[in-house]
């Protein structure tokens, strides 16, 4: 019965969908927006379905209404993960990983040879798992916020490091050949042109760099944090099987995560609107 | 091969950077290990000492700088204790025993391409359906580039427990996060790569008057090989690190991510510095393999860069 109603559910939703996609205004901006929202609506249903007609226990799955309950119920605590995880751990080692790349690339950008060396390395580095020092940087700086900042400081460096590398690179002969008749030095050149053309670079080094600030906060809290925090509160609650506690906190971090992502995506177009990719 | 040469200076440069490094970080137990062996050491109490920063203690004490490089259990372990770690574990146990990285090695990389494959053929078949299904694209597409801006990776703990508690262990946990997470960039590349072919191009095969099958394998599926591969190669990195992330906080016994845990919580630093190294040489080769043939398949396909 349970499997009837959300199979029924699922074709409803999806008869709707094809039905918006396929009309005339499927190019609008309601319209698309409204697809995807009917689409994950239409999941959330068959969920809250499936798990209380079939009676799934919540140590397995909550129900997305007990996980609101929750949500409801802890917002202070919420709120407190929220700002010692968000805006002590990430957002502090998000600003020191980003000044640190930028320094370090414009220093390297003045040698050709270093700037050969930096990408490749650069690239490898940011593949690795780095988040595996976590431990590490709990041991030297302490279980609070000291640590987790230090460790998505590491994490995010190098994303935005090849990135504005790769982005100080690319202006043309013809570019620079025209600020050297302005009679414009190496800092004018860097100010008005370099910099302006490496926008669209670094930006999308900062946009990857958003979710690894989120990750490398929340699991370092799993190697020792004080009683309070995101990683904290779900590595508590899964020993606790309070499940609707960590889908909570799931909860959060997603709106955090895209939250922050779409702030640096808003920046993006106000600073690069010059930029093809944005008209 | 004119990178090779400043790609050695910056490896040597980082690894100059960590050797200096060493004796900053490891004064201050140094100097406490030298204290009790009778070495004269300024300032000579070891509540003095705290209170000197370590740079300042190191200036004053440079005849134990030597010392730093060889501790047992040191802040930060030097390249050499690494290296040694590192190759005892690798070529002096036999690859069967559990102190031997290979050991932990196939572990995490078992897992690791598993989901990998599961997650790579997941994503290439959605792909497939986005670009042939407006509906599809419409409603699913917005959902895929949303997730990668949420920390899943941080869920992958409670993804274990998850399926723990249903009786799914070992192995497969773990390679649904790998799946996951190589999941999404799949299917983000791909679709790119499908819907790469100008008009130009579609037009030619109406011409020909090519079935929408024939259009797939003739046309679409060559012309998104560029994009599949640039993508496998994010996915299989990031395959990697959630096998990690997903061995760490969950008491799993094997693997890189548990040989990390082991050496942290019994205080052998040298242990998690040689697994993170081995973890690293082990994505580095992943992503190694896959240029390669990545390399191959286009050069036969005759889009290679000659």
């Amino acid at each position: 019965m349970a499997w009837i109603i959300a199979l029924a559910i699922w074709a409803a939703g999806w008869w709707v969908n094809m039905r918006l996609a396929e009309s005339s205004r499927a190019n609008t901006r309601a319209v698309s927006l409204a697809i995807p929202a009917i689409f994950g609506l239409t999941l959330i249903a068959i969920w809250q379905v499936l798990v209380t007609m079939l009676d799934v226990s919540a140590v397995i799955l909550p129900a997305p209404s007990a996980i609101a309950a929750q949500f409801a119920v802890s917002i202070p605590t919420l709120v407190a993960d929220f700002n010692q995880t968000i805006m002590k751990g990430a957002m502090v080692g998000y600003a020191f990983g980003m000044l640190a790349a930028f320094s370090v690339a414009l220093l390297a950008d003045r040698s050709e040879f270093l700037t050969r060396g930096i990408l490749p390395v650069g690239s490898f580095m940011a593949a690795l798992p780095i988040v595996g020092t976590a431990p590490i940087f709990v041991k030297w700086l302490g279980s609070d916020w000291q640590s987790k900042a230090a460790v998505v400081a590491v994490m995010v460096f190098f994303p935005i490091l090849v990135n504005t590398v790769a982005g100080l690179k690319d202006t043309v002969a013809m570019q620079r050949d025209l600020m050297r008749t302005y009679g414009a030095g190496y800092w004018a050149t860097l100010l008005k042109l370099r910099i302006p053309a490496a926008l669209p670079f670094v930006f999308n080094g900062l946009k990857i760099a958003t979710t690894l600030a989120l990750i490398g906060a929340i699991v370092a809290e799993f190697f020792g944090s004080p009683t309070v925090g995101m990683g904290f509160r779900i590595s508590t609650s899964v020993g606790q099987l309070a499940m609707d506690m960590v889908w909570a906190e799931i909860v959060v971090a997603a709106i955090a995560g895209s939250a922050f992502y779409g702030a640096i995506a808003v920046l993006e177009k106000r600073v690069t609107f010059w930029h093809p990719s944005q008209r | 091969m004119k990178s090779l040469l400043p790609i050695a200076t910056v490896v040597a440069l980082i690894f100059a950077i960590w050797t200096v490094a060493v004796v900053p970080m490891n004064i201050h137990l140094t100097a406490d290990m030298a204290a009790r062996q009778d070495i004269a050491v300024t300032p000579d109490t070891p509540a003095a000492r705290q209170e000197v920063g370590a740079l300042s203690l190191a200036m004053r004490n440079p005849t134990i700088w030597e010392m730093t490089y060889s501790l047992d259990r040191p802040n930060l372990p030097s390249p050499h204790q690494v290296g040694a770690e590192l190759y005892k574990s690798v070529f002096t146990v036999e690859p069967t025993s559990r102190r031997s990285l290979l050991y932990h090695a196939w572990v995490t990389l078992s897992a690791t391409l598993l989901g990998f494959v599961i997650g790579a053929i997941a994503g290439i078949l959605l792909a497939v359906g986005i670009v042939y299904n407006r509906t599809m694209d419409k409603a699913v597409m917005p959902w895929a580039i949303t997730s990668q801006t949420i920390p899943i990776l941080a869920l992958a703990p409670m993804v274990i427990v998850m399926l723990g508690s249903i009786g799914i262990q070992g192995l497969l946990p773990k390679s649904i996060i790998s799946a996951y997470l190589s999941f999404f960039p799949v299917v983000v590349g791909m679709v790119k790569g499908l819907r790469s072919p100008d008009q130009m191009q579609l037009d030619l095969l109406n011409t020909y008057s090519a079935s929408g099958t024939q259009g797939f394998w003739k046309l679409r599926l060559p012309a998104s090989m560029p994009y599949l591969f640039a993508s496998l190669k994010i996915g299989i990195s990031a395959s990697l690190v959630g096998a990690i992330v997903g061995e760490l906080p969950t008491g799993a016994r094997a693997g890189f991510g548990a040989r990390m845990l082991v050496g942290d919580q019994y205080g052998q630093p040298i242990l998690t510095w040689a697994a993170l190294f081995g973890a690293a040489i082990t994505a580095a080769l992943l992503v190694a393999v896959l240029s390669m043939i990545e390399r191959r398949t286009l050069r036969r396909m005759g889009m290679g860069a000659a």
